[in-house]
């Protein structure tokens, strides 16, 4: 027959979990939520740069990486302590809805445009982004859009906006996927084809196959990462203490020291931006 | 060719170098599935059962909507759970959202119908094999459920086992309500989504060789307990 106690034991055991998931429970004060973009998480840069603060504070800090946009909808929902994008615009939205207490610049880097290594638009020698653009469309060459409403995506209509050209009704060459950035690249190896990417995540990027950096260095695609806390008067439950110390040490001389010293092959993803890192 | 034998590599590299990381992942993987098919079966079983010996109006409709619910896609499920436990949506003060439990919920709800589904088809089978001889002892439908699960186990077991399937292969919901966090909520299914948008391609598919092989041996082990635990009597008179 069955070993009843056995079975309840188990059952005991499992009901646990379910119910005390974490194991120890975390003070509250003591862990925070962080909505941030792919580009910080993929490139590995908050695995290097989050010990040193939970070393230092005793603070959790735990990230989920999404779209800047989707970033944006779950601080505004309360879901997170912290908001960490880089899409100017829609954060001084979020501030001027009252969701956010204050915006600090954080750091910065800047967006390429990589595609094949035969380079069929001839873009490598383009004056600038505009002239660039314009030599995909007339080249008719295959464009992969992230089309999810990120701060890559944003950029990116804003960069065609200004160079005239509605891409939306060019026939064929112009693809939306609505992937993140790393699906996005990952299609662009195997087509392949010209996109948009943050220089962190081409950096860290492992499988390009034929695609190479062909573009950079326009002043239009510089990259801004900017840093909010959530207002408790819309959310009270928002650990503002917690996500106060978060934000200071990252402005602070060694907080900016932990981002720009943030290296793959040698090369710096992210500059430090904060009032008190400038000379 | 070469990028799935560097996958085979990656993934020998992975078990063989014990990485505290992957263990980690490992272990809240199998956390949370086993406890969300738990669940699903405390839910499904006396359910399946309930729907095998009851009648009463809407019953096939109700079979026919646990029938489809069998094909949700996580997706959903991941955007329900998310809305429902959201700061802002009903449940949000319970604070669970982004945590192994809002997983388990999400998951549960995905095994949930197959459990049931199954369980129902297997014990109606019993049922109308054995209704006569159980109501002749006097035995009610509500007596009649537990005898049926007992004697369907062999066949309930595979359904079991289906439900786990279902619950280690999905990423659309966890990765939704658990958010993918380091050291927190980090799945085998969510670190494979992670690294393939890394381009780690090898490693992506050197963790996707470590679950299926995980898989094989929680079945394996499953199955031995399985014929240890019954007779060959109780085999043989399901799966006739």
């Amino acid at each position: 027959m069955v070993n009843e106690g056995a079975y309840l034991t188990l059952g005991a055991a499992i009901l646990s979990l379910v119910c005390f998931p974490a194991g120890p429970v975390l003070a509250k004060d003591k862990t925070i939520r962080v909505a941030s973009t792919t580009s910080t998480e993929a490139s590995g840069l908050f695995g290097y740069i989050l010990p040193q603060f939970t070393r230092k504070t005793g603070i959790a800090v735990r990230v989920v990486a999404v779209g800047t946009g989707q970033a944006i909808r779950l601080a505004r929902r309360g879901d997170v302590d912290v908001l960490l994008v880089h899409h100017k615009p829609s954060e001084e939205k979020f501030l001027r809805e009252g969701y956010g207490l204050r915006r600090h610049p954080l750091m910065f880097n800047d967006f390429v445009i990589v595609g094949p290594k035969r380079d069929p638009a001839k873009i490598k020698e383009a004056a600038d982004i505009t002239q660039a653009l314009m030599r995909i469309r007339d080249a008719m060459a295959t464009f992969l859009s992230r089309g999810d409403d990120s701060g890559t995506h944003k950029r990116e209509r804003r960069l065609w906006r200004m160079a005239g050209i509605d891409p939306s009704v060019q026939q064929g060459w112009y693809r939306e996927i609505g992937a993140g950035m790393g699906r996005t690249l990952n299609i662009a190896a195997a087509m392949p084809a010209y996109t948009l990417v943050d220089r962190g995540t081409w950096l860290s990027f492992a499988n390009r196959r034929s695609l190479v950096l062909l573009f950079e260095g326009d002043y239009l695609l510089r990259n801004p990462y900017g840093v909010i806390v959530v207002n408790p008067q819309k959310h009270p439950h928002v650990n503002v203490r917690a996500a106060q110390s978060f934000v200071r040490w990252l402005l602070s001389p060694s907080g900016q020291r932990a981002i720009g010293s943030f290296r793959i092959d040698g090369k710096v993803l992210f500059y430090p931006h904060a009032r008190s890192a400038r000379p | 060719m070469t990028d799935i034998a560097a996958g085979f590599a990656a993934a020998f590299q992975l078990l063989l170098s014990f990485d505290a990381g992957l263990w980690e992942i490992i272990a809240l993987s199998l956390e949370v599935n086993l406890a969300a098919v738990f669940l699903s079966c405390l839910i499904g079983l006396p359910l399946g059962g309930a729907l095998a010996v009851y009648r009463f109006r809407g019953r096939k409709a109700l079979i026919i909507l646990i029938n489809a619910l069998m094909g949700l896609p996580p997706v959903v499920v991941g955007l329900m759970i998310y809305l429902m436990l959201s700061r802002s949506g009903p449940l949000g003060s319970l604070n669970i959202l982004f945590t192994p439990g809002a997983m388990i919920i999400a998951q549960a709800i995905l095994v949930t119908p197959i459990v049931t589904a199954l369980t129902r088809q297997i014990t109606e089978a019993l049922w109308l094999d054995y209704r006569e001889q159980l109501t002749s002892l006097g035995s009610s439908r509500m007596r009649a459920i537990p005898t049926l699960l007992w004697d369907g186990r062999a066949a309930l077991f595979t359904a079991v086992l289906a439900g786990f399937g279902r619950a280690a292969a999905e990423v659309g919901a966890v990765i939704i309500v658990g958010g993918n966090i380091a050291h927190h909520t980090r799945t085998m299914t969510t670190a494979i989504a992670l690294e393939t948008g890394r381009g780690n391609l090898a490693l992506a598919l050197g963790l996707g060789i470590v679950l299926v092989t995980l898989a094989i041996l929680l079945n394996t082990a499953a199955w031995m307990v399985r014929e240890r635990s019954m007779p060959e009597a109780a085999l043989l008179g399901v799966d006739r």
